[in-house]
């Protein structure tokens, strides 16, 4: 097989896959400390879906009202309904700050304070003295954070002369039979050629699969292709149950409107015109977290208080803040708002619905983004040469539910780590072991198979059936009847898989085959995210199952890891929660009840 | 006089028609640019009608149509569907812009979907923009400045200083503007068109920048700055209303003013 496919090698000390917030960090890191670093991504850096992050990045700079790490930390273990690691908590919420100052010397255009300090916005679930009040921790320029932050780390990347394989798509890592990841296979757009990456350690920064739904705020290209490797390599999928639903997606096109418009003053209604997040959260009202406010939405909409002809969605008022402020701080919003739903928000209300955003689970690693697994009892056992960051990682610091703006404040934070990481236990320009030929074949197997698929099912239809079921069996509520019938269908369509066709056979610029590639790596994590949900039996953040209402430490208190086959049977096992803190400088948050 | 011909393979023929469903009403007809570099064949036109009965409301919605139900070989760029990552920019009803953020109703009559206008093209709508990301490079476009920052704090930036950046920084590199230029179709080799021109001046503008001098004594040149006419097609293709002919006047009121 090798034979048949002419392949270029290369050989760098560290490889980087994907070239978004986090993707880049690392890059630039790892290119600053010395070591030969390549970013393998399959679209320009710009384009990477880190660009249309909006409201901002979390860090308790303290700019605008009081501000501690502590409360920032408190605040995400509540936010994760106790399933984050807390030592990795700890390290996300102290490293913001130099993190967050960082990017400013980087040159990230921020939105200002008068006193000319970053602005910072409110934000959901963010609060000051453990719940007490609310935190302006949010660092924003304007409505576009992750634009700015995405931009500039590009620039930071050609200034350090960073080298990109751009629209190379990754189809595997190279794995050598004592487990230690060597490589990864790449097709390049442009000619359809194969290359061989070789590094010390892998990178995954591929991002999160939002794409496995029918409605989400994620690109089209968000497909989870470095989950979906790490499953291919026999690695777990961690939690991979809870799945964000963003509270609101423009009701349609599923374009995300940015929780700061809610930060900035905006509010939700229903039906009857009344402020129902009121009688669902007191305290927080429009800024409870995300978990909180979809889930409050949808029992609006189901109760039969949505608006619209159908009754199908929710109002997000914005009239009332003024057009000065709409102009300043969330331009962006009022545009999107205008092509997408025809609304001028100075006017009128934004129709919005709970859409999939984001998801909490991914490849398992520790806080400096080493992959971590399970091996002869040992929950933390490091895969050798293998890391992940950003959406592909579960570190675990979003446990069962992100807050937001704590999204781009993994990717830094993180990617920072991992470089530092990556200094420390990589030699430059050490030679690397010469690597079988089996473990090259058995990647070109696999892809041969797709690029040849001559079955009689489109790409596009099982692509369909698969977001439809997913949104439908595996929603902002599940239960185990839905979840079971989800399963079936899911496994039906991973068998259908076989019965794909790929329509175009050229060899440039082939994204027929691109498409299928990732619908190969869609349907696994389906499998795994349907899997987890109908094996969690428990509620707990962003995973609300009607048949079990409570969340229930006692036996839930652990993560998931899934491991999904070629064929698609799913082992589940766990990993306990890290109930321990990094310093002595405060103390683990034991459980409660989770009130907004 | 003296004659030109077109190299016989640039010569653009008609290509398949795909007709709509039977039973469509609402149909829309799509004419769009077609080449296939595996194959040797000359570039074509192909005709989509589509049933917007089934379809979203965006250009981008009827690619995405075209190439799930009927005919999965259609190539081009796309990604965020929302206007921000820049990946979907083509010329459409002789405009150029964003596939994602273009409404089908906005189009009269057929619409007409072809690549940037004279880029190299490596398949169907897909442009290479190697050169457009090179120039964009070689501004060097990123924060300059010798003054170390304080070691644990932001630099602190006023909000009239953090103002001159809108309309600047919300770039998204989509390349509507260098490629609806005709200075720029006629020497992009040498001019660096609208788009690396406004990033150039994103940082001149940027109070926190110590560049200004390096940056301008790098743009005085007939060819990377002067090739600019005011010819004002770039900033009536940026489909972020970004005014990139402004930013490239105000590098030129730079360079006389210092020389004053």
């Amino acid at each position: 097989m090798a034979n048949s496919y002419e392949i270029t090698d290369h050989t760098y000390d560290v490889l980087v896959v994907g070239a978004g917030g986090a993707g880049l960090r690392a890059t630039l890191g790892m290119a600053a400390s010395g070591l030969s670093t390549a970013c393998i991504t399959k679209v320009f850096p710009t384009r990477s879906h880190t660009v249309a992050a909006q409201g901002g990045m979390s860090a308790s700079l303290g700019n605008m009202g009081d501000d501690d790490w502590r409360w920032h930390m408190y605040d995400t273990v509540k936010g994760s309904d106790w399933l984050g690691d807390q030592d990795a908590i700890e390290y996300m919420c102290r490293e913001a700050v130099p993190a967050i100052v960082e990017l400013e010397h980087y040159g990230v255009p921020f939105s200002r304070t008068d006193d000319g300090k970053i602005y910072q916005r409110p934000f959901g679930g963010m609060t000051t003295h453990y719940g007490e009040g609310i935190a302006q921790r949010t660092c924003a320029a304007a409505d576009r954070t992750g634009h700015a932050i995405l931009h500039t780390l590009y620039q930071q990347s050609l200034k350090h002369n960073a080298e990109f394989f751009i629209e190379y798509f990754a189809l595997d890592l190279l794995m050598a039979e004592d487990g230690t990841c060597c490589g990864v296979m790449a097709i390049d757009l442009a000619t359809g050629k194969l290359h061989r990456f070789r590094g010390h350690e892998v990178l995954l920064a591929t991002g999160g699969y939002g794409r496995t739904y029918f409605s989400c705020t994620s690109a089209h290209t968000c497909t989870g292709d470095g989950n979906a490797m790490a499953l291919r390599a026999g690695l777990p999928l961690q939690d991979m149950e809870f799945v964000q639903f963003h509270p609101t997606g423009i009701y349609g096109s599923g374009c995300l409107i940015t929780e700061g418009s809610r930060g900035e003053g905006g509010y939700l209604t229903n039906a009857n015109g009344e402020r129902f997040m009121e009688r669902y959260a007191p305290n927080a009202k429009d800024l409870a977290s995300r978990d909180v406010v979809s889930r409050s939405m949808t029992m609006e909409i189901n109760e039969g208080r949505g608006v619209g002809a159908e009754g199908d969605h929710i109002h997000l008022h914005l009239e009332h803040l003024g057009a000065d402020v709409i102009a300043e701080r969330l331009p962006g919003i009022a545009e999107s708002a205008r092509i997408f739903a025809d609304i001028d928000v100075n006017k009128d209300p934004i129709p919005v619905l709970p859409t999939v955003h984001y998801n909490m689970g991914g490849v398992p690693t520790n806080y400096h983004g080493e992959v971590v697994n399970l091996v002869d009892g040992n929950p933390d056992h490091v895969v050798p040469g293998l890391m992940a960051i950003g959406e592909a990682a579960c570190v675990s610091v979003h446990g069962a539910n992100r807050l937001g703006s704590n999204s781009l404040l993994d990717l830094i934070v993180f990617g920072r780590a991992a470089a530092k990481r990556a200094a420390e236990i990589v030699k430059a320009d050490t030679p690397h072991r010469a690597l079988p030929d089996h473990v090259t074949d058995k990647v070109l197997d696999r892809f041969d198979g797709i690029r040849f698929a001559n079955g009689d099912t489109s790409t596009a239809e099982i692509r369909l059936d698969l977001q439809k079921t997913m949104q439908s069996h595996a929603a902002v509520f599940r239960t185990g009847e839905s979840l079971t019938k989800g399963m079936e269908k899911v496994n039906g369509l991973n068998a259908n898989f076989s019965n794909v066709s790929v329509a175009d056979k050229s060899m440039i610029w082939n994204t027929d085959l691109i498409e299928t590639l990732e619908l190969s790596n869609l349907l696994p994590q389906a499998v795994a995210t349907v899997a987890s949900a109908l094996n969690r039996e428990e509620s707990r953040g962003a995973h609300a199952r009607d048949d079990f209402k409570d969340r229930d430490d006692e036996k839930w208190m652990k993560h998931s890891l899934a491991n999904v086959s070629a064929t698609g049977e799913v082992k589940m096992e766990y990993r306990p929660v890290h109930m321990t803190t990094m310093s002595d400088e405060v103390e683990v948050f034991p459980p409660k009840a989770r009130v907004y | 006089m003296a004659q030109f011909n077109l190299p016989a393979n640039s010569i653009v023929k008609k290509g398949k028609d795909f007709p709509a469903p039977a039973g469509a009403t609402n149909v829309k007809r799509f004419k769009v640019y077609r080449y296939d570099p595996d194959s040797g064949s000359n570039p074509r036109v192909d005709t989509y009608d589509v049933d917007l009965d089934t379809c979203g409301p965006m250009v981008l919605d009827a690619l995405i149509k075209i190439k799930s139900e009927i005919d999965p070989t259609l190539t081009f760029r796309r990604s965020c569907r929302e206007g921000i990552c820049g990946s979907c920019s083509m010329n459409i009803d002789g405009g150029n812009t964003l596939a994602c953020i273009k409404a089908i109703s906005d189009v009269k009559g057929d619409v007409k979907v072809y690549p940037l206008p004279h880029m190299e093209v490596v398949k169907d709508l897909v442009p290479d923009l190697t050169n457009f990301y090179a120039q964009y490079a070689s501004v060097k476009p990123w924060m300059q400045s010798d003054t170390p920052p304080p070691p644990d704090r932001e630099r602190l930036q006023s909000k009239e200083d953090r103002e001159q950046l809108e309309g600047l920084e919300e770039c998204i590199l989509c390349a509507c503007c260098s490629t609806s230029c005709p200075s720029y179709w006629w020497n992009s080799d040498r001019y660096l068109g609208p788009a690396a021109l406004l990033s150039a001046y994103r940082w001149i503008a940027d109070s926190r920048d110590e560049a200004t001098g390096e940056r301008l004594d790098e743009l005085e040149d007939p060819f990377k700055l002067y090739r600019c006419h005011t010819i004002m097609n770039c900033t009536n293709s940026c489909p972020k209303g970004l005014n990139p002919a402004k930013a490239i006047t105000e590098i030129k009121k730079l360079i006389v003013k210092r020389k004053n």
